[in-house]
């Protein structure tokens, strides 16, 4: 995807966040020395082309008090993973929910999804209700709770030679 | 944290639109005015319980690369490779988690030549396997707090 240098600029000063203004793109606009209008098309355009997946905010789970933070991985059939995924994103209590590749022997699991919860153990009695009422006991999963965060800071995505920062691109 | 704080944190997730007054349309919603949002975000942002407010990319659309990769680590050695696998500025996420495969992180290069590279220099330091798992497919979501 070929980005103008303009592009890039605005990107470039909306990586760390938009201003929290009425409104923020005539002060992109000002820092850019173009107009409002011409901020708002490019911003289109970059979200009509995908690049910009939208306009929100990612939650800092453990801030907000949910420790317990488990992936839990599917084993589901390959013709049978898009409609599960779409089930399993539609819970409440999934936060998270990406098909990957298998990489066997060591791992047979191609269906992933994040469950946060205060505890433990309300992760698990979750989950229990999540596979009853998905009709899930036939399929094969494992819940990997975490232990110790050893990183965790908004993925940095460079596509310029200067490296910027790319920030909000999270959870590959 | 309110009920208002609450669903002004569920309304963001959504997505706001791309417009000159993004903020409008959920302060109505919420029945606040925008200056009151925008002063509720701050102090979301500055509790650090809301990452920043802006774009959410799509990196492979920017031709960059990002895989969720796992390896399996002696338990005496998990700390010194995962601090070499943080070295690495490419890497976000880093958590040891229950499991063979104990050490998971995320990469996210500029290009997939990049991601193959700082892959083969974390299996020559750690003398580990890295097991790379590109994200095939996104059902999204976000994380619905109740209101």
């Amino acid at each position: 995807m070929e980005l103008s240098d303009t592009d890039r600029a605005l990107i470039a000063a909306v990586q760390e966040g938009l201003p929290l203004v009425p409104q923020p793109y005539a002060e992109v606009a000002a820092a850019l020395g173009t107009s409002e209008p011409d901020v708002l098309a490019r911003m289109a355009r970059l979200q009509e082309q995908g690049l910009i997946k939208r306009l929100g905010v990612v939650v800092r789970h453990r801030a907000l008090g949910y420790r317990a933070n488990a992936m839990v991985v599917w084993d589901v059939p390959d013709d049978a993973v898009e409609d599960t995924g779409k089930r399993l994103a539609a819970e409440p209590c999934v936060t998270l929910c990406y098909q990957r590749p298998r990489r066997l022997p060591d791992w047979p699991y191609n269906l992933f999804c994040m469950i946060h919860g205060l505890t433990r153990e309300s992760v698990l009695q979750r989950l229990q209700t999540l596979v009853e009422t998905q009709g899930l006991q036939g399929v094969r999963h494992e819940v990997l709770f975490s232990i110790r965060a050893f990183k965790q800071c908004g993925a940095r995505y460079a596509t310029t030679r200067k490296q910027e920062d790319y920030r909000g691109v999270a959870h590959g | 944290m309110d009920d208002v704080d609450r669903a002004l944190v569920n309304a963001l997730q959504d997505g706001l639109p791309v417009a000159r007054r993004p903020f409008d349309a959920v302060a109505d919603r919420l029945g606040i005015g925008v200056d009151e949002l925008l002063a509720r975000l701050q102090r979301l942002l500055d509790r650090r319980m809301l990452s920043r407010f802006g774009p959410m990319y799509n990196a492979e659309r920017m031709g960059g690369c990002v895989s969720l990769c796992a390896m399996g680590v002696d338990a005496e050695r998990l700390d010194a490779v995962a601090e070499l696998v943080n070295a690495h500025p490419e890497v976000a996420h880093n958590y040891e988690r229950e499991h063979a495969l104990n050490l998971w992180f995320v990469l996210a290069t500029e290009t997939p030549e990049r991601h193959a590279q700082v892959l083969a220099e974390i299996e020559r330091e750690s003398g580990c396997r890295v097991h790379d798992m590109p994200r095939e497919q996104e059902y999204f979501i976000g994380l619905r707090l109740a209101v």
